[in-house]
């Protein structure tokens, strides 16, 4: 449900964002650039430029939905959270001979996550007691008990009491209200009701907040970056685990360039290679390398190599595949031409072929690296010692939420990174993409 | 410089659902050095085909080509080749362009400088030097295309179509360009073209080819490639001869073309 409401807030923030910027602040983000003297945008993908201002606003929607939906202390607009304090009802216990009696049960719910916060004293909190409270007077006893946040509680209210279940009571009002089994009633702060065995259940109320263990608030994971930046995680620096990731993507690639390149052109260039080598690269190519991850580790076992060797493969074909058609993208005039200025063999791969291909290898690239980052993190969940991968997946096994998210953060901001880097080696490279 | 023998040319292959093409039939010729001889004909009489045989790039089934004593196998920088459009390098600037061939011989850029700046403002390019090709228009990319051919110092000169992208002024300053060139270089140069405007203008003899087979149907000597050089070819467009030659062959082409349709429909 949190889901639904959470897709059509953002629905809604889309479509109000755009016409607030269309109607109310356009003038801000207004070119006078040729493109702009456009009519016809719709339909020409040359005349639509992302809009910065909607970009912006995006990340920034993104962040306070984030706020607005954990509990977070920043003082922005927040959705309901869950209850927390202290809540009580009264029971009504019938004895055997219908004799009744009412008492009060003192619920104290205090935030799952208590652990986490210091007192002033700098130590941990601890779970607090239970309210203070009197026996009271009738066979039916007080009781008192804590429940975390996002938990719920079964409360045996008749255990203490001077007749209990065993002797024949039960409880049959809640608040004053009859309640068959399985009946509930409305109660401040969460929701009350009897189990089918007639026993008062408690689930104090969630609100539409997520709990720190689901989605961490943004000042927490930001400590906890933080943090592992200062002290490391697993016996090794933050940069470390990147590096190490870094390492493999980049050496696989690597690897898979200068082999899948060469390849490729071959393919491109003979009957022969074409023939020989079609078979396989067809085969390989639709086989995702997260399916031979468990072939990797039989074969090469659990440590660099098989890593390494994972992501050669995943770039291996993909460089191929654009070395190839980066060939045959070569218009035959230029190819003409040049041997008929004289060129050898030689020279046509050097002087031609080569830097014809430039653009469509560096797409390849782009993909691949891509491929590579994605595939590096998978490898890693399998016995690493280090890497982002390993971090986001030792983190999930003791529910640290907040370093799965600063692990998922850091890859996505290292692949973008990634893929800004090669696209700007492109432009150097390649000045005349897309002019021709 | 030597003349350029077609001896006998045919040229047949299979079509791959079977059946076969004969694209050329017997096709002789002899080229004298020096002449500018432009080859005209409706689409698929096997122009290209030939002008690519004697380039080299294809092999003909039967008869040779011979430059001089010399009997063409391939490609080679004494044919040099004028494409139509997209045949000059987006990753090396206009100076790398033209100096492409040299370069490839392995001549130094202190010895072919000279040769390659004099090219360059011969076509009108001296300010490019250093431009990339995508900032050059249509007829500065063709200009290009045939500094660097002349660069190479070929002893013939193979056109296709070298002007057929270029809008009606553009066109025009170049066919100029390339009879002056023609006259200043002294090259053979085969020229193929659709417009038969030009080809009147540029050729000194002038070959009208016939489709389905490929064979030379009429051939032409003009005067007025001679008028032309370094004249206003629009003078040349007024000679009396010129409207009546153009006349005849464009009825002649327009027979052709007639017959391949004709042909085309009673096969439907």
């Amino acid at each position: 449900m949190t889901g639904l409401l959470l897709l059509s807030i953002y629905v809604a923030a889309f479509f109000l964002c755009f016409f607030v910027s269309r109607f109310a602040v356009q003038k801000l983000f207004t070119k006078k650039d040729f493109t702009s003297l456009k009519t016809v945008t719709f339909g020409d993908e040359s005349a639509v430029q992302a809009n910065r201002a909607a970009s912006v606003l995006s990340v920034v929607l993104v962040f306070l939905l984030w706020v607005a939906f954990t509990n977070s202390i920043l003082p922005l607009p927040k959705a309901t959270g869950p209850f927390v304090g202290e809540v009580q009802f009264t029971y009504t216990s019938t004895g055997p001979e219908g004799q009744t009696d009412d008492a009060t049960v003192k619920i104290l719910v205090y935030p799952e996550d208590i652990q986490f916060y210091k007192d002033t004293a700098g130590n941990p909190m601890a779970i607090p007691p239970k309210p203070a409270t009197d026996p009271g007077d009738g066979f039916a006893k007080n009781d008192s008990l804590v429940v975390p946040r996002y938990g719920s509680k079964v409360i045996n209210v008749l255990g203490n009491d001077e007749i209990t279940k065993r002797g024949g009571a039960k409880v049959t009002h809640l608040n004053g209200q009859a309640v068959a089994f399985g009946g509930s009633v409305d109660i401040s702060g969460g929701s009350l009701s009897l189990t089918e065995k007639g026993t008062p259940f408690f689930v104090p109320s969630p609100g539409l907040r997520m709990a720190r263990l689901y989605l961490p608030a943004p000042e927490l994971t930001l400590s906890r970056f933080l943090q592992l930046n200062a002290e490391g995680y697993r016996n090794f620096t933050l940069l470390e685990h990147t590096w190490a990731s870094l390492q493999r993507v980049v050496l696989g690639f690597l690897f898979g360039t200068l082999i899948g390149v060469p390849l490729g052109y071959a393919m491109g260039l003979t009957n022969w290679s074409r023939g020989w080598f079609d078979p396989i690269v067809e085969f390989m190519r639709p086989v995702p390398p997260l399916a031979l991850i468990p072939l990797m580790i039989i074969w090469f076992g659990i440590g660099e190599q098989s890593k390494i060797i994972l992501l050669f493969l995943a770039a291996l074909w993909i460089m191929a595949i654009a070395a190839r058609s980066g060939v045959s993208g070569v218009a035959i005039a230029k190819v003409h031409a040049a041997y008929s200025l004289g060129a050898s063999k030689s020279q046509i791969l050097r002087k031609v072929i080569v830097p014809n291909s430039l653009p469509e290898i560096f797409t390849g690239a782009r993909v691949a690296m891509g491929v590579c980052w994605g595939t590096v993190v998978a490898a890693e969940l399998v016995a690493a010692e280090k890497g982002l991968g390993m971090m986001i997946m030792v983190a999930s096994k003791f529910q640290l939420t907040d370093i799965v998210i600063v692990g998922i953060i850091l890859i996505g901001i290292i692949g973008f990174l990634i893929d800004v880097g090669i696209r700007w080696l492109e432009r150097i490279f390649v000045p005349w993409k897309g002019k021709i | 410089m030597s003349g350029l023998m077609i001896d006998n040319i045919s040229m047949r292959f299979d079509l791959p659902g079977g059946g076969s093409v004969q694209a050329l039939k017997n096709v002789s010729l002899n080229i004298k050095a020096g002449e500018l001889m432009s080859v005209l004909g409706p689409s698929g009489c096997g122009k290209t085909t030939l002008l690519n045989i004697v380039a080299g790039f294809l092999a003909p089934t039967e008869g040779q080509i011979r430059l001089g004593e010399n009997v063409v196998h391939g490609p080679g920088p004494e044919r040099g080749m004028v494409f139509q459009q997209g045949a000059l390098f987006e990753w090396m600037n206009v100076r790398d362009n033209v100096s492409f061939g040299p370069d490839m011989k392995g001549v130094s850029r202190k010895q072919s400088g000279p040769k390659v700046d004099h090219l360059l403002e011969v076509v009108g390019l001296q300010d490019f030097k250093e431009k990339a090709i995508y900032e050059l228009s249509g007829g500065m990319q063709q200009r290009v295309a045939l500094a660097r051919c002349l660069a190479n110092e070929p002893d013939v000169i193979l056109m296709d179509e070298p002007l057929g992208a270029l809008d009606a002024l553009t066109r025009e300053k170049m066919q100029s360009l390339v009879l002056d060139l023609w006259k200043e270089t002294g090259k053979t140069i085969i020229l193929i073209t659709h417009s038969v405007e030009e080809a009147l203008l540029l050729g000194e003899r002038l070959l009208v080819m016939a489709p389905r087979p490929g064979r030379i149907h009429k051939e032409y000597n003009l005067p007025f490639a001679d008028l032309g050089v370094g004249n206003d070819l629009r003078d040349v467009k007024r000679h009396a001869d010129f409207s009546i030659t153009r006349e005849e062959i464009l009825g002649m082409i327009w027979e052709m073309e007639e017959e391949i349709m004709g042909r085309t429909e009673a096969a439907q």
